[in-house]
């Protein structure tokens, strides 16, 4: 086995996911703590350029016209075989839609260990500790591998990118593994339609949770918002149940937001929630659980019930205007 | 088409987690659990294959808690055929391994043509269990996935990425499926159905056999330390309310 930390690289529609610099940066540092190297492996198709821009000490770029766009089983028979060959100590993918469908199967076909949802990462003694987030962020847990390699999977915002690096030496192959006769065909990407509001032009959003308790309590968001000049934006479950339109989506599969203020009420601030608006200037959660995970990111907090405060909310701003 | 739906109770996360004496993991004593709101919208997308298709739904699970029938229940009466559950002495910590040891054991015989999971569940190491069973079974896994539709031999499904782009697949079956919405908003069941269903269901159990042992373990777990990093107001809404409402025109966010 190698020293080396071995970053999945994740691009789409011909973009660079910025979780691969922020994992490039950390696989750095510990690939320093263990006297190895932090390779990332980019898979893909006349995708040289993108190869170049990864602040890892080298890239592997595997291109294949089969690796033009993200195939899950190719992407897995490639990658079981770089981590046959390679022999690395860590494994890093995004804890994103891309990684999650690797991570685990990889666990399986290479023996390692995974640990997922991981925000920090270090080495103690040559021993590798990852510290995952589960429970929806309630809880941290800090786990070591049973031997001394293993696979994780990384939190999108969890650690600080490489930057302003010169370009690392890219080292191009073929395919190390077959890729025809594939069960998973790629056929398209959709791109999302546009919505009635953009979410992401607001200066301040009105943003409701599952706290919101059903579609008949949407309108005192709305009556908000309205009074407020501004428009009403959800987590997911609040989409997934129809009672706002999925342009409306803050988090990891819905739109990032930065507005000045954020008001998230009866949000619970799990980490894909987060992820979509922890860069706002101000953020105010109102959620009945004072151990809600909001307001660990939140300026200003109140525990109490939003259906009484977004009236209360509404009427004040109405009579102040 | 013959369908299988993996579905698992996790700790309502509402509730107070406790950590456990010894700090490597939850006092489950403590806890009520809820099923995995994923595994809700996993069987509602079988369902409406099921509909758009014909065959059958079988929902399985590994009763950790002892009170998985409950789950079982509902997902007959939303229209699930069969319910099966795997039984056994488990400890509540079960690793990723042996859970998807378990669950392919349990679902091989099924000769199921399409199985569903959530894309995670909400507690401890997420979203191992569908693509370890991919894995085991030999078949494909996409997952992130909003919508499933049969054709012959296959499924046509959509897989999201961030900031709703989606991609479209076609997989080959027999295929596992990792489902983070189905198409349509999950249906209700009457909590009469489901009482009436609790009464004359037959669930099949399954005994586990011998499970390997977890490849990692956790040697501490806690609090986020940044806890109540939040300034918190207290009171009554309408004083919260004009707290908001100050701070509004601070952003010069509301006009006076
Ligand atoms: C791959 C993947 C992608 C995802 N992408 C996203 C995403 O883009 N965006 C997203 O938001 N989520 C996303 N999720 C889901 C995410 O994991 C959480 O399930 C979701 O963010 C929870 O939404 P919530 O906070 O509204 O609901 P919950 O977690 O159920 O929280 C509801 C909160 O409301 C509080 N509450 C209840 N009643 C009241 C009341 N009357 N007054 C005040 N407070 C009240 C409760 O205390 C609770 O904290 C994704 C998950 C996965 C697996
Ligand atoms: N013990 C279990 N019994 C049945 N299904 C499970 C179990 N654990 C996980 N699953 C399924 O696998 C999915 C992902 O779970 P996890 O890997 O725990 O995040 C869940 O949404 C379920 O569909």
């Amino acid at each position: 086995m190698s020293n080396d930390i071995l970053i999945l690289a994740e691009h789409l529609n011909g973009k660079l996911a910025d979780i691969t610099n922020e994992m490039a940066g950390q696989a750095r540092q510990l690939a320093g703590a263990l006297g190895g190297q932090a390779v990332a492996v980019l898979l893909g198709s006349g995708a040289q350029a993108l190869a170049e821009s990864i602040g890892s000490d080298r890239v592997l770029y595997i291109d294949d016209p089969a690796l033009a766009e993200f195939n899950p089983e190719a992407y897995a028979r490639v990658l079981a075989a770089v981590v046959a060959q390679r022999q690395p100590r860590v494994v890093m993918l995004a804890n994103s839609s891309v990684g999650m469908d690797l991570a685990a199967g990889l666990a399986v076909t290479t023996g390692l260990p995974l640990i997922a949802y991981v925000n920090a990462l270090s080495a103690e003694d040559g021993r590798i500790v990852a510290t995952s987030q589960i429970y929806g962020g309630k809880i941290l847990a800090e786990a070591v591998p049973a031997g001394e390699a293993c696979l994780v999977t990384c939190l999108a915002g969890a650690f600080r990118p490489e930057a302003g690096r010169a370009a690392a030496a890219v080292e191009r192959i073929a395919s190390p593994a077959p890729l025809d006769g594939l069960k998973v065909q790629f056929v398209r990407l959709i791109e999302p339609e546009a919505g009635d509001v953009d979410i992401t032009q607001q200066a301040l959003l009105v943003s409701i949770g599952r706290g919101i308790g059903g579609a008949e309590n949407i309108e005192l968001a709305q009556e908000l918002a309205e009074a407020l000049g501004t428009v009403v934006s959800a987590s997911r479950p609040v989409t997934d149940a129809g009672w706002l339109p999925k342009t409306r989506q803050v988090g990891k599969s819905g739109l990032t937001v930065k507005p000045k203020v954020y008001l998230a009420f009866g949000i619970s601030g799990a980490p894909e929630h987060l992820e979509g608006m922890r860069g706002a200037e101000l953020i105010v959660a109102v959620n009945t659980d004072p151990k809600a995970p909001i307001f660990d990111v939140a300026h200003y907090g109140a525990t109490c019930d939003i259906l009484d405060l977004l009236p209360a909310l509404t009427e004040r701003v109405k009579s102040d205007t | 088409m013959i369908l299988a739906v993996a579905i698992k109770q996790v700790p309502n996360l509402t509730d107070d987690l406790e950590i456990s004496a010894d700090g490597t993991g939850l006092d489950y004593d403590a806890l009520t659990y809820v099923l995995n709101e994923f595994d809700e919208q996993a069987l509602e997308e079988a369902v409406l294959v099921k509909e758009a298709a014909g065959g059958s739904v079988t929902v399985v699970g590994i009763d950790t808690t002892g009170e998985l029938d409950g789950a079982l229940h509902t997902a007959l009466a939303k229209g699930a055929d069969r319910a099966m559950k795997v039984t056994g002495d488990f400890d509540r910590d079960l690793g990723s391994e042996g859970q998807a040891q378990l669950l392919a054991e349990a679902i091989r015989p099924l000769a199921a043509d399409l199985l569903l999971t959530g894309v995670q569940a909400a507690d401890d190491r997420d979203g191992q269990i569908g693509p370890r069973l991919a894995a085991l079974l030999g078949w494909p896994y996409v997952g992130v996935v909003t919508h499933v539709t049969p054709e012959p031999g296959c499924v046509r499904v959509h897989k999201e990425y961030a900031g709703g782009l989606l991609a479209e697949f076609v997989v080959t079956l027999p295929a596992v499926i990792g489902v983070q919405a189905s198409h349509q908003p999950p249906r209700y069941a009457p909590v009469s159905k489901i009482r009436q269903i609790a009464k004359t269901a037959q669930i099949e159990s399954v005994a586990g056999q011998g499970t390997p042992a977890s490849s990692s373990s956790v040697r501490r777990m806690f609090k986020p330390e940044a806890a109540g990093q939040a300034e918190m107001w207290a009171g009554e809404p309408e004083e919260v309310a004009g707290k908001i409402a100050t701070l509004l025109t601070a952003k010069g966010l509301l006009k006076l």
